[in-house]
């Protein structure tokens, strides 16, 4: 697994760099288009992957949205960021996949529970400092995986699109037509959920803490 | 201050956006409250961790094969155009 820093680093890189790059592909240069595809494909990869649980999925989303995006280039506004426009474009096929495979073959995916479960801590037991080393690349590749895969889709989304992609929370809202509040708790449940579920892998010892009052 | 409430602002707290005044409160409840001190930091461990750690890399004949896709869908766009 690659640290996933650099490529934060390449979403957040330079506007004006990236509208010229924009402003290119606009008039039909597709070389500047590729140096986008480039920029940020690992990202649009991640979402999709995150949101569909598929890699054949996955795949379909990167190459559709990209298409997408350069066929609508015309529709771009200059005043957001264009990784936040391809996101959006993103993020919304791969919730049309997830929907016809639901439709299709009945393939159960999780639902969005608005309960109060999840959002208080059953068990509360600390971790050591670097709880990853605790396991090899692979196997902590594997557990990170199994963990968000059991999160409610539209808990996994905020979380992934919050806190992996670094969007605001606002722009998270946006693109998936919810309230800011509703954004923040779905946020808050998601954090406390994967902690809870990471407890096993990474606690420190099996002594379980007592419920918070 | 109760666990619940803290627990309410833990977004706020982790990211940063609150005030200094509720800040310091979040903090004296930290001072005292172990459950609430831990969860706070396996929270943000946690955070971390997915920040840090890509679970879904795109290999790269795989990137290759994609770019290829989409370059061509593009670039007939245009002869179709013509």
């Amino acid at each position: 697994m690659d640290s996933i820093e650099s490529k934060v680093a390449e979403a957040q890189a330079p506007v004006t760099d990236e509208l010229t790059l924009v402003n290119a592909a606009r008039h039909g240069d597709v070389e500047a288009f590729e140096q986008l595809i480039k920029r940020y494909d690992r990202n649009v990869f991640r979402i999709a992957q995150h949101i569909t649980q598929n890699r054949e999925d996955a795949e379909d989303v990167v190459q559709d949205a990209f298409i997408k995006a350069y066929q609508n280039l015309g529709q771009f506004q200059g005043n957001s960021k264009f990784y936040t426009w391809l996101v959006r474009i993103a993020v919304n096929e791969a919730l049309m996949k997830l929907r016809r495979r639901k439709t299709s073959k009945t393939v159960s995916i999780d639902e969005d529970v608005e309960t109060e479960e999840g959002s208080m801590p059953r068990e509360v037991a600390d971790w050591g400092p670097n709880p990853e080393q605790l396991y090899g690349q692979s196997e902590l590749g594997d557990i990170l995986q199994k963990t968000i895969q059991g999160l409610p889709q539209s808990f996994r989304t905020v979380f992934v699109l919050r806190d992996i992609e670094g969007m605001s929370t606002e722009e998270t809202a946006e693109m998936l037509d919810l309230s800011v509040p509703a954004v923040k708790s779905r946020l808050l449940r998601a954090r406390l959920q994967l902690r809870e579920r990471l407890n096993r892998y990474f606690k420190k010892s099996k002594r379980d803490g007592a419920l918070p009052q | 201050m109760k666990c619940k409430d803290f627990l309410k602002e833990l977004n706020e707290y982790l990211d940063g956006g609150i005030d200094i005044q509720l800040k310091t409160e979040l903090e004296e409840h930290l001072q005292w409250c172990h459950n609430c001190f831990v969860v706070c930091n396996t929270t943000r461990q946690t955070i971390e961790i997915y920040r840090d750690n890509e679970v879904y890399p795109l290999p790269d004949p795989i990137r290759d094969r994609l770019h290829q896709a989409i370059v061509s869908k593009c670039k007939g766009k245009h002869e179709h155009k013509s």
